[in-house]
């Protein structure tokens, strides 16, 4: 088979297509949610600045934390139409710790552990049926859990 | 990675245990010079193709991660993989099977 211009072009399409697929699992991580350095800046990059407490969020936190490098979180909700649910650490430097996808037969109940670098709120954020709802808990923390 | 999945009924319970550094690029080590940072970005789930779990992270997630995950509908015998990817796009599988 003769390479013609136009077969060439989509040999290199085809090529570039198979070259990108790695990067498919990179393409969701919020890179400037994750990077913002103030709980204000996470919330506008999730678009969630509008968020209203909720009672349909349950989140679970120790009221008091000996270990800031370890302290367990669990976060349920039976609001529906669940999309994401987000965990953020208001004083920690990034404030966005993880976002959960939901996906049929996922229950919107979920543990992690986090790193909190001093005493503060723990807030989760559910975006349901295109609304933001929040909650929050404060963890006071005894020895620190980020930096050196 | 270690996954333990636990199935009672048609509800799986599955626990993940990530060994990872989580480093976030604020630590120092002993000469006072940063450790740049390396932390899983994300962990996904498949059964059988289909997509049924997925997080992102960043690095206020502990060391080691530890997440719990609960999925409705599931059935003995059925696979569950997951995989992490992490910032420096080292990743790795794992896999448990539910009962």
């Amino acid at each position: 088979m003769s390479l013609t211009r136009r077969s060439m072009l989509k040999r290199i399409i085809a090529g570039s297509a198979i070259a990108l697929v790695p990067f498919g699992a990179f393409a969701n991580w919020a890179e400037a949610a994750f990077k913002a350095d103030s709980f204000k800046g996470v919330l506008a990059e999730i678009g969630s600045e509008g968020a209203v407490e909720s009672d349909k969020i349950k989140l679970k936190a120790p009221e008091i934390a000996e270990n800031g490098a370890v302290v367990p979180v669990q976060v349920s909700s039976t609001l529906e139409n669940i999309e994401s649910i987000s965990i953020l650490v208001e004083k920690n430097p990034t404030p966005l710790t993880a976002q959960f996808k939901m996906f049929p037969g996922l229950k919107p109940d979920f543990k992690i552990r986090v790193r909190m670098g001093e005493t503060s709120k723990v807030i989760a954020i559910v975006k349901a049926g295109g609304k933001s709802y929040s909650t929050s808990s404060e963890v006071k923390v005894t020895i620190g859990g980020c930096g050196g | 990675m270690r996954i333990k999945a636990k199935l009672k009924g048609d509800t799986a319970t599955v626990k993940l245990l990530i060994k990872h550094p989580m480093e976030s690029g604020r630590r120092k080590d002993e000469a006072g010079k940063l450790i740049p940072a390396k932390y899983v970005q994300t962990v996904t789930g498949h059964i059988a193709g289909t997509q049924v779990f997925e997080v992102n992270t960043g690095p206020g997630v502990s060391k080691n991660p530890f997440i719990q995950v609960i999925l409705n509908g599931r059935k003995a015998g059925e696979t569950i993989d997951f995989k992490w990817v992490d910032s420096s796009g080292a990743s790795e599988d794992g896999s448990a099977t539910l009962k």
